[in-house]
């Protein structure tokens, strides 16, 4: 049962204050909190196993290993990955992506063609123009539309066979359309694309199952879903994780090495050069675990009707805009006030003690696309509440009267 | 009138507002007699940019004084570069880059020289400075 009473408890930092009112966490796209279970896992591997993996034969870097491994494989199990080996931990999102476009680079010859889309994130821009600039291939956008979902008949139109690889992010993080991943794979595929999807948007509130879904790579950061920072994982299919060479060299990726000639270790490890963040690892483990014991399906529920009432309580004041309005979409919330800066709002809504997010939001394209220099940001997550909604509308309501 | 003076002036007007709510309206208020920059000046080079809010800041010389003149697309923004040109507006070159400026903190306006400000006060004081020192080695040459 979804109690949210119970659920609050768990998260320490929702009873603290902030400027002296009680903290109101509406910035969970940027980063979700974490549960104290997390926290006790971070805990209990500094103070009883911490040690360097996969090579010591000594109880703590067996201990270690083996939760490591076995976090590796709460991600399989938990993105519904065929095989453990095609789990890369990395460091997050960006680092992931970056494995895949430093791949490419030996893939690609000129006048081949990479489709991103028009919502993505600035960190899934610049490495695909950097694979562009490096292989003299030609990256083509996906247009949005006034609702901020993508326009599938372009998509379908870029396609061609010059298209080697499509990039798309599951869920935008300014505007929180759900993009239609599983058509937009099928497609790619009828032209011999992959493709390659950012789910960091999206762990937080959708459990994928990647085979059924057949996307060739999947990428993720652990911080987004109640585990901590400086961890991530990429998923890729075997058979172009074998394709792609290596990204970084160092420890943990070899399996001989002379001065001649090294040959590399087998996946995963021939990903995860040097020594991993260890802890990192378990406590994503631990984070999955934590989410699955309450239940995306419950998850699903609650921030349906978080997602609902905000939007309802905010497009009661007078003059507010919301920016995307696709009917997929998860809990965010990204609006403007007529007349009035987002940044004006944000910094008025932080003596509030509520956290919101203002500006680009790192997608500068989007606010190209509605002309606009900003929003101000509400991310929902599970554990925020309908009274926490109440604290927002009404803290956005004095903002507009202080500033207009 | 000392570019210290002006400070406590200030912290003594601040210390009018027994909350943030008062302090904040006040800053919107000494925004509004901000002198405005110039629309035909708003060029790149006078820009201070920023993810959060955009700011044009433009000075030039009056004898051996400094003349200031800003605009920003946001109000609270507005009202922080005001105060700033307060402290700086006809004074010269070198008291401006000899200048401390200590009364932001006593203001209740800390959390503006917060690092995530990117275009918050450090910048500007940053920007308003690049100027007092253009201007100084041109009084010098």
């Amino acid at each position: 049962m979804f109690d949210l009473t119970t659920i609050r408890k768990d998260f320490p930092i929702l009873s603290r204050k902030v400027n002296g009112k009680p903290l109101v966490y509406l910035d969970n796209a940027a980063t979700s909190q974490k549960p104290q279970q997390v926290i006790d896992c971070i805990v209990d591997y500094y103070s009883n196993y911490n040690a360097n993996i996969h090579r010591g034969v000594h109880a703590l870097s067996q201990e270690a290993t083996d939760k490591y491994e076995a976090a590796r494989k709460k991600i399989q199990q938990h993105f519904g990955i065929a095989k453990a080996q095609e789990v890369i931990i990395t460091s997050g999102t960006t680092h992931s992506i970056n494995i895949v476009a430093n791949g490419f680079s030996s893939l690609l010859t000129p006048g081949d063609e990479i489709i991103v889309s028009q919502l993505e994130h600035h960190s899934n821009i610049v490495p695909w123009q950097m694979l562009c600039k490096r292989t003299g291939a030609v990256l083509k956008v996906i247009p949005m539309n006034q609702a901020g979902g993508l326009e599938m008949d372009a998509y379908q139109s870029l396609l061609s066979s010059k298209t080697k690889l499509v990039f798309v992010n599951h869920i935008s993080n300014t505007l929180g359309t759900i993009n239609p991943i599983a058509f937009m794979t099928e497609k790619a595929h009828e032209v011999g694309a992959a493709i390659l999807i950012d789910g960091a948007q999206s762990c937080s509130h959708i459990k994928p199952d990647l085979v059924a879904l057949d996307c060739d790579f999947y990428v993720t950061s652990a911080h987004k879903m109640c585990g901590p920072t400086g961890v991530g994982m990429l998923y890729g299919k075997e058979a172009w994780l074998e394709k792609l060479p290596p990204y970084q060299g160092g420890g943990e990726m070899i399996d001989q090495v002379t001065f001649e000639q090294t040959t590399y270790a087998g996946l995963p490890h021939k990903f995860e050069a040097g020594t991993p963040n260890v802890c990192g690892g378990i406590a994503f483990g631990a984070a999955i675990d934590y989410l699955n014991s309450i239940g995306f399906d419950s998850i699903a529920a609650h921030e349906a009707e978080l997602l609902s009432y905000a939007t309802e309580k905010l497009l009661a004041i007078e003059g507010l805009k919301i920016y995307g309005t696709s009917k997929e979409k998860t809990s965010v919330i990204s609006f403007n006030i007529n007349g009035i800066h987002a940044y004006d709002i944000g910094t008025i809504v932080d003596k509030l003690g509520i956290a919101v997010r203002t500006g680009q939001h790192c997608t500068q394209p989007i606010m190209d696309y509605f002309n606009i220099s900003g929003t101000v940001r509400a991310s929902f997550a599970f554990y925020n509440s309908l009274e926490e909604i109440d604290v927002l509308a009404a803290a956005v309501e004095r903002a507009k009267m202080m500033l207009s | 009138m000392t570019i210290k003076a002006i400070q406590e002036e200030l912290i003594e007007e601040f210390a009018m507002f027994d909350d943030w709510m008062q302090r904040y309206e006040y800053m919107i208020d000494l925004g509004k007699s901000l002198p405005l920059i110039d629309e035909e000046n708003k060029t790149e080079e006078r820009v201070i940019k920023g993810c959060q809010s955009k700011v044009w800041l433009d000075a030039e010389l009056k004898g051996d004084k400094m003349v200031f003149s800003a605009d920003s697309d946001a109000i609270i923004t507005k009202g922080i570069i005001a105060i700033l040109i307060r402290t700086y507006n006809n004074q010269t070159p070198t008291d401006i880059l000899n200048a401390k400026l200590d009364f932001i903190d006593e203001i209740g306006l800390k959390e503006h020289l917060s690092a995530t400000r990117a275009n918050g006060l450090t910048s500007m004081i940053k920007k308003l400075k690049l100027y007092a020192t253009a201007y100084q080695a041109k009084l010098n040459s």
